[in-house]
């Protein structure tokens, strides 16, 4: 690895952490299309600042930006408050018309300015190590990485900080102002640090993937944990591993880094949804096929048992009475006969006297929800379960 | 250039004419397939939406090597529906919102629309040129049988719309008792989303992936402070949404240097602000009048039971009292005597007032929910 390649790898990671951290929240918050909005809307707050400072990476911009994020916010709840549209229409509203003036300034200063629209939208991490800093003369290295790297060191000492106040508002915003805490300065506050973070890391990975960054590692996070901590945790986590394998994904199809990591997380968030344990795709289908064959049971032996006539308890008779298609019938059976519940003889199904107990305590734990009858038989259904 | 030269220009040149048009019927079917995103709280759908379209071209233009505009927009609509019904399936299977839903997809799909397009632009291939321009748009690279297609999307668009108007209402404002009507909302469903995709797709070549969802929500919130029937939103929707793209191409032709795709979006803008403010009902405008107008009625009720309350105990009832009775009191002004008077509710003369019997019986019945009539 070229020095380039390890700064270029740092300032990803560094950028990942700086996004997921604020992302936790905004996920928590259910605002994560407040960071769309914003990296976005920032983009006539980039080009003012750019007019004044001439310098994409000057910390001025960086204010003017975050300011304009705060006032997309602001225009945000302003509409919603008058109750005229929905607050997602808001949104909707808000960042096109913000971003239309910014691209609108840009083509009508294209001759004077150096900005282009597709840097500002997408990024490219690939030139971040050839804008140096340099300090008394000596060169300290990229200056995006000492931009976002101070935002990293600020909003993990805002975190630190106010870490029981930012948990405490965002699961139950009435107790926190019961307790003294401002929700509105804490939302502010929060708001500032999303806006002051896309800011940091649009120059390196361009305004949409920024979003990506932010709410991909929390929304991955949060499938697999409910804890706040461990979520902070394994989002950073994720978000590193994504920008470091995307890093190279995109070194070896020579494209676009900031693309890449993306993708990466895309992968990550993919399998997560598929195979997450309990919150994963085919675990929740899986539990639902249970649950269904399990109800089927139970009908099937409630059937059973409420009947004591040949003609009704043949296997054939299933598909006549109880409306079962063949193979449905036959999962229910193969289940009842795997579990003990009937014998079958000649086709005409009984209850066994294990079935007989199972039924009679379902139905009592249907009828009355007698928790305590069935403690036996939650270890071989899910039914009874949840 | 003047309005009537701006016509003649526009009837004699065929660039003009087609990007006009182009972007008129455009604006016409997003605020009508727009007005169903708003109204069923799916406005963000249209900025997901049109991100994840990207990786579809990108692998159009991949498998096939060219440029036509009809593969790229098939592979867009392809890639924006398997992202429409992600979004849905992440909100019904997991806990996940349904914005975060949104930004996931939006952003995740973009990321890999990215991935490709620089992949592509890598490739020894002359061809690949232009494909960026999906990105912000150009409305100056529409064709005459651009325009064509986009008719034909939007007559069936409209036809299928008529013939499902009633279902399609029905679903907008009760899906449960569509369900029990025995409709197939799931179908109906998939039809809708559908036609929202195959609009967003439809601008994305004109107005681009970014500022698309302006586009199907802006004409549509500003028809929907006008009416609260679904119909005349639609109608109305339609025509916000052409004029802001005949308008916007006027505007944008008429000045060097500007995009077409962002003035539309900032004259639908406008369309909002105006509606926002000036609209009959909701408008904000108007919501302050009628605020006003009754914190006026409710201090003059207030000044003219006060003068019931020092009236009654007197047997004449319109013995006069000076104003001055009325300084401990902070709720009258001059002017709400003269309107009292006005309204024939007192008789004022010089520094006295006086209740008149009409007065005296209305001050009586303020609180009154159950008037009782004086004859």
């Amino acid at each position: 690895m070229t020095s380039a390649q390890i700064e270029i790898q740092l300032i990803a990671c560094i950028v990942a952490i700086a996004c997921a951290i604020p992302g936790v929240f905004l996920v928590l918050r259910k605002m994560a299309l407040i960071s769309d909005a914003i990296s976005h809307a920032i983009l006539p707050g980039i080009v003012v600042g750019f007019f004044v400072t001439h310098d994409l990476s000057s910390p001025l911009l960086i204010i003017f930006a975050a300011f304009t994020g705060i006032l997309t916010v602001f225009l945000v709840e302003f509409i919603q408050k008058t109750g005229l549209v929905k607050e997602d229409t808001a949104i909707g509203l808000i960042f096109p018309a913000l971003f239309s003036i910014g691209v609108i300034l840009i083509a009508q200063n294209a001759n004077d300015v150096h900005l282009d629209i597709d840097a500002v939208l997408l990024g490219e991490l690939a030139f971040a190590p050839f804008d140096r800093l340099e300090l008394f003369g000596t060169d300290v290295g990229p200056k995006s990485l000492w931009v976002i790297g101070t935002i990293l060191i600020i909003t993990l000492s805002l975190l630190i900080t106010f870490f029981k106040e930012l948990k405490v508002s965002t699961f139950d915003a009435g107790l926190a102002s019961a307790l003294g805490f401002s929700p509105v300065v804490l939302h502010y506050g929060l708001m500032t640090v999303a806006s002051v973070t896309t800011v940091g890391a649009f120059d390196a990975v361009g305004a949409i993937l920024v979003v990506a960054l932010t709410i991909a590692p929390a929304a991955t996070a949060y499938l697999l944990t409910k804890d706040l901590k461990k979520m902070l945790f394994l989002s950073v986590g994720l978000g590193v591993f994504s920008a470091i394998s995307g890093y190279w994904l995109a070194h070896g199809l020579d494209a676009s880094i900031a693309g890449s990591i993306a993708s990466m997380l895309g992968v990550v968030f993919l399998s997560v949804f598929l195979f997450a344990p309990s919150t994963g795709m085919i675990s929740v289908m899986y539990k639902q096929q249970r649950q269904k064959i399990e109800v089927l049971l139970l009908t099937f032996l409630l059937h059973l048992k409420n009947h004591k006539e040949k003609k009704e308890r043949h296997v054939n008779h299933l598909g006549e009475h109880i409306n079962w298609q063949k193979s449905q019938a036959k999962s229910v059976l193969e289940l009842a006969l795997k579990n003990n519940m009937i014998v079958i003889n000649d086709d005409i199904a009984s209850l066994t006297e294990k079935g007989n107990v199972f039924t009679e305590n379902a139905i009592n734990y249907i009828t009355d929800h007698s928790e305590e009858a069935i403690e036996e038989m939650k270890k071989d259904f899910f039914l009874f379960r949840g | 250039m003047t309005i009537s030269e701006y016509i003649e220009l526009l009837f004699n040149d065929y660039t003009l004419r087609t990007i006009t048009l182009g972007t008129a019927i455009l604006g016409a079917v997003c605020g009508m397939l727009g007005s169903f995103a708003v109204l069923r709280k799916q406005s963000l759908l249209g900025d997901a939406i049109s991100h994840a379209a990207l990786p579809g071209i990108a692998v159009a233009f991949l498998i096939t090597g060219a440029k036509d505009s009809n593969t790229l927009l098939l592979g867009a609509l392809i890639s924006g529906l398997l992202g429409a019904f992600w979004i849905k399936s992440i909100i019904t299977k997991t806990h996940l919102k349904s914005d975060t839903a949104l930004g996931l997809i939006l952003s995740l799909f973009f990321g890999v629309g990215m991935l490709l397009l620089t992949f592509i632009q890598k490739q020894p291939n002359a061809n690949q040129a232009g494909l960026d321009k999906y990105l912000f748009g150009q409305a100056a690279t529409l064709l005459e049988k651009d325009v064509w297609f986009m008719a034909i999307v939007t007559s069936v668009c409209l036809g299928v719309l008529l013939l499902f108007w009633k279902e399609f209402k029905l679903l907008l404002f009760d899906p449960d008792y569509t369900k029990t009507l025995g409709f197939n909302i799931k179908f109906l469903d998939t039809l809708i989303t559908s036609f929202i995709v195959a609009a967003i797709i439809l601008g994305l070549q004109t107005v681009g992936v970014v500022l698309m969802s302006a586009m199907l929500l802006a004409p549509a919130a500003a028809a929907r402070q006008w009416t609260n029937s679904l119909a005349i939103m639609v109608a109305l929707a339609a025509t916000f949404g052409a004029f802001s793209g005949v308008i916007g191409t006027g505007i944008s032709a008429s000045y060097p240097n500007l995009s077409t795709g962002p003035v539309i979006v900032l004259v639908a803008s406008v369309f909002v602000i105006v509606s926002f403010i000036f609209s009959p009902g909701r408008g904000l405008l108007f919501k302050e009048i009628r605020f006003r107008k009754n914190r006026n009625d409710l201090k003059l009720h207030k000044t003219l039971s006060f003068m019931y309350d020092i009236a009654k105990n007197h047997d004449d009832i319109s013995h006069p009292h000076t104003v001055k009775i009325l300084n401990n009191f902070q709720g009258y002004t001059k002017k709400s005597l003269h309107k009292l008077e006005k309204e024939n509710l007192i008789v004022l003369i010089g520094s006295n007032w006086s209740l008149t019997e009409e007065g005296f019986f209305k001050a009586k019945n303020l609180y009154n929910q159950h008037i009782e009539t004086n004859d």
